[in-house]
């Protein structure tokens, strides 16, 4: 049976004739093309002249390179062997347990954290590529009053002035404003403040916050809760609109629990269902068996008409509804129902209800008292203050991180009004658009750089400990506290070892460990009643077009606009790099007579911005998605101008969905880089998918959908394999596409990032990329995402064509690519089936500044101008894993040699090791029937493999 | 018409295509003989330390084990150069006013390191494991020479690729392997066991 044809762009999908263009050229068009503002002459005289050097430095022995010793040698560190310490990395308040390797003080590289129940092991892309931010050469370096460099002496100096008049007054008119702080120590500075100014207040604001949780709590039981998923115990899940796999809080965990219910592996317990209702296709969509496309008005009338039909009062009359609601009947205490943040409070407390009478509560859903320190609502709290300092009640603000000028929603003016008090502060790590305004600026330092403790979404604390002093000399936010509570001097860790008053056995383990277990009270949400929610909404069918704010999937709210790997990241779905764009249907566009890279107006409440338009399939009628994050004015190199800055049509009142907004075509264009479109492998059986009962009725339905030569059709020698033969299996049932492996693998390989018009020439250097497929109709597509590496192929079609032989292959299998050998021909790229080598065109590591080179992993070269580079199965910890084994006079052991990408994957999708061991993991998947080879049929052999995508769609709702 | 060359020509001719040949083959024997010359290769060259160092004296002289100041060259790919602390151990009782050792002594007071200067300096792009070299028998003298006898220090060999793969495709001619469990030269000349 041949499955429905797959398509990633919408050119290939209606098959227009330059998409056909495209596949008939040799080349990318533009990837040969000269460097920008360079020449062809110019370039010419540049080569020629370097080439002349070369060969003057040839004459001259090299430069003698130093060795330069410890005076005292610490203990524990041996030069060339990696420590790895125990620490969390913060993000919107919470911490993610990782482990930080470092390199002689040098922290190069971000793993999970096995032991943290938050990570399991795994990462994210944030938190791989935060490793960044802290060498980033834009960071702020100095305290500055006023744009003029000052000291942190004259800063306390001032600051006790301030503080001795604030302690007259009881602290009338002073502010603090903070972003979520989970932090015990952080909240209990804060607590101490307050006390010593009773007056002052404390408020806290992020963009993306779960006021709308907050306030659906307090509807239903009166007090705030968070709600506890428990993915892995559900077999029926309805996603209201909720991307829990990438951006809410706890996405890591929730990833690896739901998607260890995708395995379809023998012997596993029964693969869950996951419906899901969006408006923006996210890669939480992309993995639903059921996916239906609302829109965001829609969502609250939906959810009461499941609500109503759980109830069992009615059949709602709608086929996909009715059958979901059996689905979850079906399996009382196993379902689970879950609502985005950006959802409103009604949907919440409809969700309750829905996960109260589905017997779910105590099962699947748990709710405990919020871990924050003082949870608020959000928005509130920074109402209140503008309201505040609009009325001039505030005359000293302390903003400890965020970037509210930046963030605020625009209707509050919240610009004006913070330019209106008196004295302003400011910490943070970049010199940012919040910064610009006040009157002291303070570095802040990276997580990497400063003790502190952060709780985890799951209530685990950890206490965060430095790998290396303050780069730049920056504050942190316990030593800024402690400053306004006239200890200036106090270090964070003693701050941080004081509140945690542990006995120094119990620290060091906490410390070592990296967790610190605590429990949170549970809240009793009983069955809310939501029918009186339903009337008083009044259901808003308006014509008009609705836009709704999104988290941006890699810089989120702008907090990692400077991030240059997550700037050059492609977006999991549209694949677009370095902008964001405005999301949009097929037929909207078609409304708005608009194709890609047009740019609309939208008007909202008086105020306009213009976007570039994207065409998502499968995006919801007649509303638009907006990412938050880009059009940042002051940051750094990476971020600045670039984008649109969705917060100017953001309001208070609608931080989520802006209604009856006016759109239309203003005739200009922008370019949009998107990677989507290269590397096409024109039709053929690429991506691979079938249903549960497809494969248990013809286990053979994968194998057929494509076909292979027989083993023995082969001119070229076999390679004999002494003990190892390494092969990958990449389980596309459960790679969700989250990007947290293409990410670690450029930290891992020291792979530089080439920049926006590099990009559109298709000469990104990302050695893994994840290719996004579509199937079937443009409006309610099925999606597969599909990581493609090196395919280190047993028969390499690379290899035979290289004149100087730099690609060999190696007896365990590696397709191994020798730098120094390199002339630069690109022969193996131009041959290779997969279009997994990259060629590095410029000197691209040369424009990133010298605090970068401390980034680089040492283990691995880092590549020059003209070279041809691509994946090596991360061949630097197979071969530390070998030469370990071989001192123990050992093989190497099952799971020893991870590779970067496998490391950080949330949902265990790759799986990496020894094919030649018949009890490893990776053979035995290899042995599925569901296992190809991309490609198979080229007999090329490929050594990564695929077990192609199972879902599990409700037989009622199958379409024919 | 008269001939325009004269005979003689016939003979110069041949001389010089046969000349050609050999002043062309001359010149590659010159250009490899200056790539291997010392000059180029540094090999057996000394070179200049911020303190005079004598391996002769601390290991033939008085007997220190090379593990006692390269302390992880069994664990690590890097051998380790010594902290100063390694040097003031003796020295801050032995010669502890000698004009030579200032730079120590200056080191471990300010608590600035020695910058020493790399004798055996492999490029970037190679990646040498000691412990695992050592691991399997290979001795430090077979790479580093007689350091014993070295009153200043010199690299021993080339460090060129074709020197490694003496050993690397003929172990057995290197190293005692009865009874060892000797990966096979196939193996030990996979690129990517020094390259990656």
């Amino acid at each position: 049976m041949k499955p429905e044809k797959f398509w990633r762009t919408l050119d290939e999908y209606s098959n227009f004739d330059e998409f056909q263009k495209a596949l008939r050229d040799e080349f990318v068009s533009g990837v040969s093309e000269e460097p920008v503002g360079l020449g062809r002459r110019e370039f010419l005289s540049l080569v020629s002249a370097s080439l002349a050097f070369a060969g003057l430095t040839s004459c001259a022995p090299s430069i003698p390179e130093k060795i330069v010793p410890y005076v005292r040698a610490p203990e524990e560190i041996v030069p060339g062997r990696p420590l790895f310490f125990a620490t969390a990395f913060p993000l919107g308040g919470f911490g993610l347990g990782v482990l930080a390797e470092s390199h002689t003080g040098r922290p190069t590289k971000i793993e999970g954290n096995p032991e943290h129940p938050e990570s399991m092991g795994a990462t994210d892309a944030f938190a791989q590529a935060s490793i960044l931010s802290l060498y980033d050469p834009d960071r702020s370096k100095v305290i500055t009053l006023g744009g003029r460099i000052s000291t942190w002496d004259a800063f306390i100096t001032e600051m006790a002035t301030e503080l001795e008049a604030k302690r007259l007054n009881n602290g009338e008119g002073f502010r603090i404003l903070t972003e979520t702080v989970t932090s015990p120590t952080l909240a209990s500075q804060l607590q101490q403040i307050l006390k010593l100014f009773p007056a002052a207040r404390w408020h806290q604001f992020e963009p993306v916050n779960s006021d709308n949780l907050r306030i659906a709590a307090r509807m239903a039981s009166g007090k705030f809760a968070d709600s506890h998923y428990h993915f892995a115990k559900a077999d029926v899940i309805l996603s209201l609109d909720a991307d829990f796999l990438l951006s809410m809080p706890g996405h890591v965990r929730y990833a690896r629990e739901f998607t260890s219910r995708r395995r379809a592996v023998p012997g596993a317990s029964g693969m869950n269902r996951l419906y899901a209702l969006e408006t923006t296709p996210s890669i939480t969509g992309a993995m639903a068996d059921h996916r239906r496309p609302v829109r965001p008005s829609e969502v609250p009338e939906i959810a009461f008409r499941i609500a109503d039909a759980l109830e069992g009062n009615t059949a709602s009359g709608d086929a996909w509804i009715d059958a979901l609601v059996r689905d979850l009947k079906a399996v009382r205490g196993k379902s689970l129902i879950i609502a985005g943040p950006h959802q409103p409070p009604e949907v919440h407390v409809a969700v309750y209800a829905m996960n109260a009478e589905l017997g779910n509560l105590g099962e699947t859903v748990e709710y405990l008292t919020p871990i924050e320190a003082n949870p608020v609502e959000q928005l509130e709290s920074l109402k209140q203050l503008t309201r505040d300092m609009q009325s001039g009640a505030v005359d000293l603000l302390l903003v400890v991180g965020g970037n509210p000028v930046y963030t605020a929603p625009v209707d509050l003016d919240f610009p004006k009004h913070f330019a209106g008090v008196r004295t302003r502060v400011h910490l943070s790590l970049y010199e940012d658009e919040t910064s610009d305004l006040c009157h002291w600026h303070i570095p802040e330092t990276h997580y990497l750089e400063s003790w502190g403790d952060i709780r985890s979404v799951d209530g685990t604390t950890t206490i965060m400990q430095p790998l290396i002093n303050p780069l730049y000399g920056g504050k942190s936010a316990y030593e800024l506290l402690s400053a306004v509570l006239a200890q200036p001097t106090r270090s964070s860790y003693e701050i941080v070892r004081e509140r945690w008053r542990l006995d120094e056995k119990v620290w060091r383990k906490a410390v070592h460990d990296g967790i610190v277990q605590a429990t949170s009270e549970p809240v009793e949400i009983r069955k809310p009643d939501w029918r009186s929610l339903r009337n008083s909404k009044p259901a808003n069918a308006g014509a008009g077009w609705e836009i709704v704010f999104r988290p941006d999937p890699t810089v989120y709210d702008g907090r990692f606009a400077n991030n240059s790997w997550l700037q050059e990241l492609p977006k999991p779905l549209t694949k677009v790099v370095w902008d964001n764009v405005a999301l949009m249907s097929p037929d909207a566009a078609q409304r708005l007579a608009v194709s890609n890279e047009d740019e609309i107006e939208i008007k909202h409440d008086g105020r306009a911005i213009r976007v570039p338009v994207w065409i998502s399939p499968g995006h919801a009628a007649d509303s638009i998605t907006l990412y938050l994050g880009y059009g940042r004015t002051r940051v750094g190199r990476a971020a600045s101008n670039r984008g649109y800055n969705a917060n100017l049509i953001r309001t208070s009142t609608s931080p989520w969905l802006a209604q009856n907004a006016e759109v239309r075509k203003t005739g200009d264009r922008y370019a949009i880089v998107t990677t989507q479109s290269h590397y096409s492998m024109e039709n053929r059986a690429v991506a691979r998918r079938a249903t549960v009962k497809e494969y248990a009725e013809h286990p053979d339905i994968i194998q057929t959908q494509g076909e292979g030569p027989p083993r023995d059709l082969t001119l070229y020698p076999e390679y004999s394999s002494e003990d190892y033969a390494w092969g990958m299996a990449i389980d596309l049932s459960t790679c969700i596409g989250c990007n947290a492996c293409v990410v670690a693998c450029q930290a891992e390989n020291n792979i530089p990032v080439v920049g926006k018009i590099e990009a559109g020439r298709s000469r990104e250097m990302h050695w893994l990329r994840i290719d996004a497929y579509y199937q079937g109709d443009v409006h309610e597509p099925e999606m597969l995402f599909q990581p493609v590496l090196c395919m280190h192929c047993e028969k390499a079609p690379c290899e035979p064509v290289c004149p100087v032989a730099a690609t060999t292959h190696s007896n365990e299998g590696l397709n191994e690519m020798t730098y120094n050998r390199c002339v630069g021909t690109r022969y193996c790229s131009n041959n290779c089936p997969y279009k997994v080598r990259r060629f590095n065109f410029f000197e691209f590591h040369a424009n990133e500044g010298s605090s970068m080179t401390l980034l680089y992993n040492p283990d691995v070269t880092v590549r020059s101008r003209g070279v041809m580079e691509k994946c090596t199965y991360c061949v630097q910890r197979i071969n530390h894993a070998r030469i370990d084994a071989k001192k123990e006079d050992r093989s190497i052991r099952e799971g020893e040699v991870v590779t970067a990408c496998q490391g950080a994957c949330p949902a265990d999708a790759i799986v990496f090791g020894n094919i030649a061991d018949p009890n490893s993991r990776v053979t035995k998947l290899k042995a599925e029937p569901r296992n190809y080879g991309l490609l198979a049929d080229l007999n090329t052999r490929p050594r990564t493999t695929y077990l192609a995508k199972l879902t599990n769609p409700n037989e009622e709702l199958r379409k024919g | 018409m008269a001939q325009i060359f004269h005979r003689s020509t016939n003979t110069l001719s041949k001389v010089s295509i046969f000349g050609a040949i050999f002043i062309i083959a001359a010149v590659a024997v010159g250009i490899g003989i200056v790539i291997r010359s010392p000059y180029l290769t540094e090999a057996r060259v000394v070179r200049e330390q911020p303190v005079p160092f004598s391996h002769k004296h601390h290991v033939s002289g008085i007997g220190i084990d090379c593990r006692y100041c390269h302390t992880s060259v069994e664990d690590s790919s890097f051998a380790g150069i010594p902290p100063t602390k390694t040097c003031m151990n003796c020295h801050s009782q032995v010669w502890s006013d000698s004009p030579t050792l200032e730079p120590v002594r200056a080191s471990f007071r300010e608590d600035r390191s020695l910058q020493w200067t790399r004798v055996n300096d492999l490029p970037d792009f190679v990646y040498f494991d000691h412990s695992i070299h050592v691991h399997r028998g290979v001795g430090c003298t077979t790479c580093h020479g007689p350091v014993d006898q070295m009153p200043m220090t010199w690299r021993e060999n080339t460090l060129f690729m074709e020197w490694c793969l003496q050993c690397h495709r003929h172990p057995e001619r290197y190293l005692d392997t009865r009874g060892k469990n000797i990966d096979s030269p196939r193996k030990l000349t996979n690129c990517s066991i020094c390259h990656r």
